[in-house]
């Protein structure tokens, strides 16, 4: 608009400037303004005819030609550039899909390691409870036993000691001792030990 | 060139019409003035028509022309008058390009300027302002003449505003044609005036060979200006019709 209001300034001033010399230099009027000449009314009009032909002939034939070339080129580059994005989403989408396989495939490893870590320590638990618990019955079969041989010691233990003091008393004095007493007598002495 | 040998400079001579094209041309009254439009024509569309036969997706130089002759008359109808510019578009490149080559064609010895003739641009301007003012009546019926009284004037100076207005949008058929016209002309006329000095000066003799050959160096000079005046007049010209079509379609 700046532009236009200073063409529109310099315009007038300009045809005023130069219309000055070509005034001065010719004292028969302008050719332009010959206006008894029949040409300068059928220029016009020829010229009218021409403008009409050229505006037709570009605007029907020229001009949509040109459009068609830069149409098809436009939309050439949008199929391409359409082409490439789609291209980028699909590797896109591959790539994503590859992460979530290599995610997938090391959270399936985890868990595969971890159960069977965990099922190997529940089988060696419960391996260890077993033989804990066969050991632990041995042992105590073991202190049966030996609680039996000590009890079938003890018992026998009297035993000899009544038939040693029997045999004994019998060689010293000659006669049998009394039973009852030398009973009492053995069963004093075992307990004095501990062992009655 | 009427002038070598006279004493006088035939200034204006050059601008003088003829009949072109023989005895057909002269029972038809076709000057040379149609000739060069009809050159000028050509030219544009020999410049779309050959440009574009490779159709390549890849444009070689003649194509990348045409393209960007396109493009460039696209971009200032959009840019200047809206979305609505593209129908604008080819009635613009036209102009643009008929006046464009009928200035170029002008700078040629011997060729004639059919710009330089103030009834083809004064057509050319009312031209623009009928389109302008239909365009502007078919967008916007009646209310188009709100155009004339902008919003927040007071009552007082409303009719001095539509006067000023009313003068204003009328005028543009004057500077427009007058513009174009009277650049055209006032170039020819100095070409012309410095030409003759040339002659005038070097047929003196010892004394006029370096005032002459001032006068071929200025010249030389005015050829280049010529050729910048004729690429911003057609430009200018295109500008302006797209600043009023679109105030037609937009209203301020």
């Amino acid at each position: 608009m700046n532009q236009m209001s200073t063409f529109r300034r310099i315009a007038p001033l300009t045809a005023g400037m130069l219309l000055i010399p070509a005034l001065a230099m010719a004292g028969d009027p302008m050719p332009q303004l010959d206006f008894g000449n029949p040409l300068l009314k059928s220029q016009v009009v020829w010229g009218a005819l021409i403008f009409i032909v050229l505006y037709l002939l570009a605007s029907k034939i020229a001009l949509p030609k040109v459009g068609s070339v830069l149409e098809e080129r436009a939309a050439h580059i949008a199929r391409d550039l359409n082409g490439a994005k789609e291209a980028k989403t699909r590797a896109d989408v591959g790539m994503t899909e590859a992460m979530e396989a290599t995610a997938k495939a090391r959270a399936e490893a985890q868990t595969a390691i971890n159960a069977a870590m965990t099922s190997a320590k529940e089988k060696a638990a419960a391996q260890a409870e077993i033989d804990n618990a066969r050991l632990e019955k041995r042992l105590q079969d073991a202190e049966t036993q030996i609680a039996q041989a000590r009890a079938g010691a003890m018992s026998a233990l009297r035993q000899v000691a009544s038939e040693t003091a029997a045999s004994v008393v019998t060689r010293l004095t000659g006669t049998g001792p009394d039973a009852q007493k030398l009973d009492a007598a053995i069963g004093a002495a075992l307990s004095a030990r501990g062992v009655g | 060139m009427s002038a070598e040998g006279s004493s006088s400079i035939d200034a204006l001579g050059q601008f003088k019409l003829t009949t072109a094209l023989g005895p057909i041309g002269a029972s038809v009254n076709f000057t040379q003035a149609n000739l060069m439009m009809i050159v000028a024509s050509v030219l544009t569309l020999g410049l779309l028509w050959l440009g574009m036969r490779p159709r390549a997706m890849v444009p070689g130089r003649f194509q990348a022309a045409a393209e960007l002759a396109y493009e460039t008359i696209m971009k200032m109808c959009v840019d200047g008058i809206g979305h609505e510019g593209k129908k604008f578009f080819p009635i613009v490149f036209t102009l643009f390009f008929f006046i464009l080559f009928g200035n170029l064609l002008g700078v040629f010895p011997y060729f004639f300027t059919f710009n330089s003739h103030i009834a083809i641009t004064l057509s050319l301007s009312l031209f623009v302002f009928v389109l302008v003012t239909v365009v502007a009546l078919r967008e916007h019926g009646l209310h188009f003449f709100s155009y004339f009284l902008p919003k927040g004037i007071p009552g007082v100076l409303a009719p001095l505003m539509v006067a000023i207005e009313l003068i204003s949008y009328l005028s543009r058929i004057i500077s427009l044609s007058v513009r174009l016209f009277a650049n055209m002309m006032a170039g020819h006329v100095m070409l012309e005036v410095f030409a003759s000095f040339i002659v005038m000066l070097g047929g003196i003799g010892l004394l006029g060979y370096f005032p002459a050959g001032l006068s071929l160096v200025v010249n030389t000079g005015l050829i280049g200006f010529e050729l910048l005046v004729a690429s911003l007049q057609a430009y200018v010209f295109a500008v302006l019709t797209c600043i009023y079509l679109h105030d037609a379609v937009h209203l301020h």
